[in-house]
Parts: structure tokens; C-alpha cells; sequence
């Protein structure tokens, strides 16, 4: 039995690697195009990990991404594709901050309101997608896009100084949120301070694994995924499931801004994060939707924001993270595929020869009989 | 002269049967039969003929010349044609759009077709109108237009992959005469089964292909079904046949006027009723796409019933949601396993607990309890032979017999109370057969109650204490089992028949050693 634990283990970190590799050779080439040195920017950005307050903005950046990116592949489980977690976190983000400007209760009441804020507001913006979905068949993909659309309107509408916008300058806020809903940081020193809900993404993600590897309804949700006839089959009501599987995936999108919300801007402004959804969705892909894979993935992912500005001030431009991000997505589709075909192949072109020598789990006379006639 | 000659095909394929060594040799003008249990590789070996997949080692040679087929194009032009098991016709089409449908080129789309379409058909006396909506078509007719379609485009030699699975006896016949219409033509047709019966009746010569290689040839005039099995399976060929009736008075299960329509209200089903008794088996006859379908999702809880009721012992269960259903004590056995009866990307342990999440072993409260799925697992593949190295591969990596004998272990495990057993051994191979078998016969003495819904009168006739006929979504005909033949029973699935089946002249006991004789 071993032997095929180990083989799972080598397909799983086989698709990110061979990704990886054609990703940076890509990249690489898109940099000789260019006449420039296809290696230096790596190194420099490779130099960049090494310094601690960089750390620090990694780990920060990457907590939101991973929150994101669990939000996804939480719907990527029962092949629901939520693409409108950019519209869900943003949103739940800016009620989180209304709400913790407007209220202010003792920092152990207020801390679990705001993020209860958040978990229902992305909840509930998910929920229509999947109403939606399941009473009038409508897409969750089209249903999602427009609701992003949505959403970002309905942000306009709220920063109104006539309804809670508070202008700072040229700058839409919420307004300062009483220091009671601030989450106090892990200081690093000189490196700067690492949000205190990173905790938060660590155990979000924990359980992200118990609920679907662990319970009776994980494994419904996984069955769903795996083939929606059969888990109807076996009982799982379709309908109820796409719309469980909606608001869980919105309320985990509704926390994956709070953690610099919550820990370093105190105010919802023009200048929050915008577009962390949809990155959500690459680091879900390349993290294969397992809670691990998509904590490397996030920490690849923001050390790729994170680091490459560096490269403005050796004469390359910046922009190539972005170009290596999107290659990463799409060698990411690509291999996985691939890699998923070949082990399948793999693993039945086994069983055969390992029938075939006679190696079956508790094998009888019968067996080595036929085996012995062939 | 020889129409095709395949030499040494080996292909290492996924899978536990590969073809290994495979030699074959189509005379001119003749029906060839390749036979053998399902999965011993005769699919895999026509669509290397035809062009799907290239072999590994070996020799085709189409007319004494040395070919390579990349796609099935590249068969065609050599005059190599297939009628796949499921039919490839769009129903909204003609027969004629049907057929010209992708070699526009050879005769147009319009009067020239036509008038080539009627010349086949009246040369092989196909009876195929060109201006009918496929449709309006019975199976029987679709076939006949696929096989035109492959004539059409100037095949010599046709492969028939499994093409009585969907016919009834009588069809059989007629499909047997066109046949020897081609082959009086000159064309040669290599004819995919595992009913012996129909083999020896229709073929000029047999090859028998086991365990992925060819074990031999025969010719008809001298050979038995009996020999002709051995050679396939390597042993003795088992009977459905129960032996005393363990039927009870006690109801189990009761349909009453069970009734389910289209959304357009076209009934699908209509007035079913039945009772099936502890320890009864009760099964259902019928051409495929009659209302068995409907049926079996109605009584699992998959589609709900528009009028009528259902009973499980006492409760009322119409309403219940299919998980209800089963935990309270619904077996069921899908006709297709790998849509309705497996996660084939899963490995066996968690397909062990589909169907039965909230159970025990599988769950303790809402928390899953691998470890006691896994210990199971292990008992189950012990216990019902599911042939594998371990239970962390896919079930995707089982062959069909394996993966159907691991859905039985887990159904029986659970001691249903009424089981659902749709095709149980279809895609089964002999001995994984004889073993469901086995299971359904224990559990039946314990005081199960079964549906058996199947294509094989055989094992209909065998394991069933009471024989139903749907025709249309309605119960049309019942017959004692122990008295009927595979015939009457045909006659009855197209229609033609209603009301209780008597069997004709001979004492029951007679007309089925008759039929076995036959067989």
C-alpha cells in the first residue's frame, strides 16, 4: 500500500513543479525577446525573500490571498466556479468597516461582530448566485460576474458622504473604525508587524480540511464534485448542495479582506485591495485545492507582488511577476491536466500488472489458479 | 481470399485486459464472430481494426495489403466500416440527412443520395425509407440505418460491435437475414458477442478471444455452445437458475398506480402497480427505454412519482428523499455503474461509503470514520473477490466485473431490505457474474426483497420468482417463470402480447430444457 501513498505524493507535487519550470522558462524567454538578461531579475527577486520586512509583506499579502483562494476552491470541490469572490470580499469588507465605525462594543464583542459582518455580508451576496442558480438555472459563473459589477456600484453608493463616506482628502473612507474592532499584531521588530489574522487564515484553512475530509457533509460536497449523478444517487440533494456550497464559499470570501482591514487600514478606502478575488482563483488552481498547496501558492503569489517592484531600480520592469503569474495559470491548466490523465493511466496500467503477478489484497486459491492458467 | 488479416496485435492498453498476440483472419463473403466475455478485449481489438487506437506490435493487412489506420477516415477508405453498440444518429434528422451526414461529397444531399440510399437498401434488403425522422425509428430500424450508413460510404467489411445487445429475439432474426444478405453480396461482416446462441446460428466461422488474446477458431457445423464456452471462459458456465422459492406473504415493497410524465405530460409511466414480497424476486422484461429508466429512478427516489404511491413494509415512502430511502433500507445496484454507482477518480475506501455516508461504519455522529471505511473496505473486496492490489487505487483502475462486485459487497453490506438491481451483471464477465448471482440468491433466502431489471432473459427467467412486461411505461404482461421461454418473453416486450403468458403445448418443465438445449 506504501507504494501507491507514494505515488499520489508524486503526482500531487508533480503538476505545480513542471508548472513552475515552464512558467520561469517562459518568462524567461519573454525577457531575451526583450533584450534583457532572462536571469538577473530572478535573483534579484530571489535576493528580495531573504530580507525580513519583505517577509513580512509576503506573509500579510499572502493571507488574504489564501482566505481568497479557499473561497474558490471551496466551490472548485463541487465544480462550482465562484468568480464573484473579488465582489464579495470587497463588499464584506466595507460593511465590516461601517459597521466597526458606527458600533463600538469591548474589543472581545466587537472583533467577532465584525468579522459575523463580513461572513454573512459575502454569505449573502454569494447566496444570490446560488438562488439564482438553483430556482432558475442561471449560470453561477454569468450570475457572479454581474454581481461583481454589482457590488462595485453598490460601494460607490455607500462611500456618499450622505450615507456612511467620510472624505479624507481626495480619498472615499468609511470613516476610522473604533480602536475596540483593531486586531493587534505580531511584532517583528525593525521587519514591521504581521496581521493578526494570519492566524485566522492558518485556521480557516485547517478547517477547510477537517470539514471536507473529515465529515459526512465534505464528503457529500466532494462527491457532488466528483460526479453529480452519482452523489445524487447516493442521496445528496443537487440543489441544496450548490446552495450550501454558494453561501460557504461567499462567507469565506467576506473574510479575506479583514485581515488588513482589521489590522493596518482601519477604514474602507479607494485605496483597499481590489483584485484579490480573482487572483484567488489562480492560487486555487495551482494549489490543486488542497489547503497546503494553496498556502505555497499564496506565498508564491505575493512574493511575486511583493519582491518585484525591487526590479524598477535595476532596469527591469516590474511587470514581469505579472506576465509570470499569468503564465504560471495558464502551464497550471495545462499540466495538471496532463499529469492527472497520465497517473490515471498509470495507476490502472499498475493494478493490471499487479493483478496479473497475483499481488491481490487477500488472494485465494482462485486467484492463483487463474493466474497460473494464463 | 481474405478480407483482413490481423497478426500478433499486442497493445498494452490501461486496464487489466490488454490484447496480447491477437491473430484474426476474415475470409471474403463470410460472417466472422469474435466472441468472448465482456472485457476479454474484443472492443479494444475492433477499434484498433477501425482505427481509434493504433496497436503497439502486429500486422493489419486489409486484401492481402499491409495498412496503418491512424483515424477511422483512414478504415473507411479501405472499405472498413463500424455499427457501434450505441447508435451515432441525430434523431431530429432524416434518414437520408442521417446518412449523407459527413460524406456529402460522394452523392450529394439530395436526389442522387437518395437514389443511392434506395439501392442499398432494396440490394440488402434493408427496408430503410430515406425521408423518415430517425425518431419515428425503433431500435431495430436505427440499426439498419447505421448500417446503411456505413455501406454508403463504400464499406466491404463491417464490424457489428454487440449489435443484438438491444434487440429482441425476433429482431435478432431479421437482423440475421440482412446478414446473409451482405455476406451473399461478397461483403464481410465480423460480428462482437458473447451470446453463443446467436453465434452459432449466424457465423461461418468463430474465433474466441480470452484474457485479451485469441484461444482458438471454430466452425459452427462442428462445435457446441458447450465447447464454445469453455474455450471462453476457461471453465464451466454457470445457470442463473434458483433452486426452491422462498417467497413470503409478506409485503415489502408495494407500487400502486405509480404514475410519471414529462414535463410536456407525456406519461413515462403510467399505472404501475406491483407487490414484491420478503424473499421474492420480481423481474422486470422489457426492451430497453420502455420506462425501466423511470422506474428505477422513481423507486430510489431520484425522480418523484406525479400520482400513485409507494410503499416500503408499512410506511408510506413517496415522498422520501433518496437519502431517506436508503438508510432506510433501499439497496440499489445502477444500471450504469460509473454515472450512478462509483466516483471512478476516488479511491475504493470512499467509494465504499457513497451511498451510505450517514451509516455505520462510514460515519460515527456527522464526522466520517475512514478508519472503520477502510477496515471494511478490506472485508468487502475479501468477501465478494473484488479482484485489486489494495484499496487506495481508483475505481477507476478495476475492470467492470470488479468494480460491479464492489458495489454489490457494499449494498449487501448495509442489508437492504429491498434491493434495486438494475443490469446487475451487464459488462460483468462470467465468474464476477455468477457471484452476484450467488449474493442476490443469499440475501433473496434471508428474506430480501428484489426488482431485478435486466436485458439477459436468461438470468430474467433464472433468478425471478414473478416476471413482469414493460412496453411503453405500462405493465403489460406477467408470466410464471418457471414456464416460458426467452421467445414468449420477446414476443411480449414488443408489444404483441398482453395478459398473463401462458407457454404453449410443451409442460414447463420441457420448453426450458428445450431452450437450454438452444442456448
Amino acid at each position: 500500500m506504501k507504494k501507491f501513498d507514494k505515488e499520489r505524493v508524486l503526482l500531487a507535487v508533480a503538476g505545480p513543479v513542471i508548472a513552475l519550470a515552464v512558467a520561469f522558462a517562459l518568462s524567461a524567454i519573454v525577457l531575451i525577446a526583450s533584450g534583457k538578461n532572462p536571469v538577473e531579475p530572478f535573483a534579484l527577486m530571489f535576493e528580495q525573500a531573504g530580507f525580513s520586512d519583505i517577509q513580512v509583506l509576503i506573509i500579510n499579502q499572502a493571507s488574504m490571498y489564501y482566505i481568497a483562494a479557499l473561497a474558490v476552491a471551496i466551490g472548485f470541490r463541487m465544480n462550482l466556479f465562484n468568480i464573484g469572490v473579488d465582489g464579495q470580499y470587497q463588499l464584506a469588507a466595507m460593511m465590516a468597516a461601517i459597521v466597526g465605525a458606527h458600533m463600538n462594543l469591548p474589543a472581545a464583542l466587537q472583533i467577532p461582530l465584525l468579522l459575523l459582518t463580513a461572513v454573512f455580508t459575502g454569505a449573502f451576496w454569494s447566496g444570490i448566485a446560488g438562488v439564482l442558480k438553483v430556482t432558475r438555472g442561471v449560470s453561477e459563473v454569468v450570475a457572479t460576474i454581474m454581481l461583481n459589477a454589482i457590488a462595485t456600484s453598490v460601494i460607490g453608493y455607500l462611500w456618499l458622504p450622505t450615507v456612511f463616506g467620510v472624505k479624507v482628502g481626495n480619498n472615499n473612507t468609511t470613516g476610522e473604525m473604533h480602536s475596540s474592532g483593531w486586531v493587534p499584531g505580531i511584532d517583528m521588530g525593525e521587519a514591521g508587524e504581521i496581521y493578526g489574522l494570519v492566524i485566522l487564515a492558518v485556521l480557516l484553512g485547517i478547517g477547510y480540511w477537517v470539514v471536507l475530509n473529515r465529515t459526512r457533509f465534505g464528503f457529500d460536497l466532494r462527491a457532488s464534485g466528483a460526479s453529480e449523478s452519482a452523489a445524487a444517487a447516493s442521496g445528496v440533494s443537487p440543489k441544496r448542495m450548490v446552495l450550501t456550497a454558494m453561501l460557504l464559499s461567499g462567507a469565506l470570501a467576506g473574510l479575506a479582506g479583514l485581515p488588513i482591514l482589521m489590522g493596518d487600514t482601519h477604514t474602507y478606502s479607494l485605496n483597499f485591495p481590489t483584485g484579490i478575488g480573482f487572483l484567488g482563483i489562480g492560487i486555487a488552481l495551482l494549489g490543486r485545492n488542497s489547503p497546503v498547496g494553496i498556502a505555497f501558492a499564496a506565498l508564491l503569489w505575493a512574493w511575486l507582488d511583493k519582491a518585484s517592484p525591487e526590479l524598477d531600480f535595476h532596469g527591469y520592469d516590474k511587470e514581469i511577476a505579472v506576465i509570470m503569474q499569468g503564465l504560471i495559470v495558464l502551464s497550471v491548466v495545462v499540466s495538471y491536466e496532463a499529469v492527472r490523465e497520465w497517473g490515471l493511466r498509470r495507476q490502472q496500467r499498475r493494478v493490471g500488472a499487479e493483478l496479473a503477478a497475483g499481488h491481490v489484497l487477500g488472494a485465494d486459491n482462485n486467484t492463483t489458479k487463474e493466474v497460473a492458467g494464463r | 481470399m481474405t478480407a483482413v488479416e490481423l497478426a500478433g496485435i499486442t497493445k498494452r492498453f490501461p486496464g487489466v485486459v490488454a490484447n496480447h498476440d491477437i491473430h484474426l483472419t476474415v475470409r471474403k463473403g463470410t460472417v466472422h464472430a469474435l466472441v468472448g466475455e465482456n472485457g476479454a478485449g474484443k472492443s479494444t481489438l475492433m477499434k484498433i481494426l477501425y482505427g481509434m487506437q493504433k496497436p503497439d506490435e502486429g500486422t493489419i493487412a486489409v486484401h492481402g495489403e499491409k495498412v496503418s489506420f491512424s483515424s477511422p477516415a483512414d478504415a473507411i477508405v479501405r472499405g472498413i466500416g463500424m455499427v457501434h453498440q450505441h447508435f451515432m444518429l441525430a434523431d431530429n434528422l432524416t434518414v437520408l440527412e442521417n446518412v449523407v451526414l459527413g460524406s456529402e461529397k460522394l452523392y450529394g444531399i439530395g436526389g442522387r443520395a437518395r437514389r443511392k440510399i434506395k439501392e442499398l437498401s432494396d440490394r440488402y434488403g434493408l427496408g430503410v425509407r430515406p425521408d423518415v425522422l430517425v425518431e419515428e425509428l425503433g431500435v431495430a430500424a436505427r440499426q439498419r440505418v447505421e448500417i446503411l450508413k456505413v455501406l454508403y460510404r463504400g464499406a466491404t467489411t463491417l464490424i457489428l460491435d454487440e449489435p443484438t445487445a438491444v434487440l429482441v429475439p425476433q429482431e435478432v432474426d431479421a437482423l440475421f437475414d440482412n446478414l446473409r444478405e451482405l455476406k451473399a453480396e461478397g461483403l464481410s461482416v465480423i460480428f462482437i458477442s458473447h451470446k453463443l446462441g446467436e453465434v452459432l446460428s449466424v457465423a461461418d466461422e468463430i474465433t474466441v478471444i480470452r484474457r485479451g488474446t485469441t484461444v482458438g477458431t471454430a466452425v459452427p457445423a462442428e462445435t457446441t455452445s458447450r465447447q464454445l464456452a469453455e474455450m471462453m471462459v476457461g471453465s464451466e458456465l454457470p445457470t442463473p437458475e434458483t433452486a426452491e422459492s422462498t417467497v413470503t406473504d409478506r409485503p415489502v415493497l408495494t407500487v400502486d398506480k405509480l404514475r410519471l410524465t414529462t414535463p410536456g405530460g407525456k406519461a413515462l409511466l403510467d399505472d404501475i402497480s406491483f407487490t414484491i414480497h420478503a424473499g421474492e424476486v420480481l423481474g422486470i422484461a422489457g426492451v430497453e427505454g420502455n420506462g425501466q429508466t423511470e422506474l428505477v429512478d422513481a423507486l430510489i427516489g431520484l425522480r418523484h412519482a406525479d400520482s400513485g404511491v409507494i410503499r416500503l413494509a408499512d410506511e408510506e415512502i413517496t415522498a422520501w428523499p433518496t437519502r431517506r430511502r436508503r438508510e432506510e433500507g433501499i439497496g440499489y445496484i445502477p444500471e450504469d455503474r460509473h454515472r450512478h454507482g462509483l466516483l471512478l477518480e476516488a479511491p475504493l475506501w470512499e467509494n465504499r461509503i457513497l451511498g451510505h455516508v450517514t451509516e455505520k461504519p462510514n460515519a460515527k455522529g456527522v464526522w466520517l470514520d475512514p478508519k472503520a471505511a477502510q477496515d471494511d473496505t478490506r472485508r468487502i473486496v475479501q468477501a465478494y473477490d473484488v479482484r485489486t492490489p489494495g484499496i487506495d487505487v481508483t475505481a477507476a483502475s478495476l475492470s467492470g466485473g470488479n468494480q460491479q462486485k464492489l458495489i454489490v459487497g457494499r449494498e449487501m453490506s448495509h442489508k437492504p431490505r429491498f434491493l434495486i438491481a438494475a443490469h446487475p451483471t451487464r459488462g460483468v464477465d462470467v465468474g464476477a457474474q455468477a457471484a452476484i448471482w450467488d449474493h442476490i440468491r443469499e440475501a433473496r433466502r434471508e428474506g430480501l426483497a428484489v426488482l431485478l431489471i435486466s436485458a439477459d432473459l436468461d438470468e430474467l427467467i433464472g433468478l425471478s420468482d414473478t416476471l413482469r412486461v414493460i412496453y411503453d411505461g405500462k405493465l403489460v404482461a406477467d408470466a410464471d417463470p418457471a414456464a416460458i421461454t426467452p421467445e414468449e418473453l420477446g414476443t411480449a416486450m414488443t408489444g404483441a402480447a398482453s395478459g398473463h403468458l401462458e407457454h404453449e403445448e410443451t409442460p414447463a418443465d420441457g420448453g426450458r430444457g428445450a431452450e437450454d438445449e438452444g442456448r
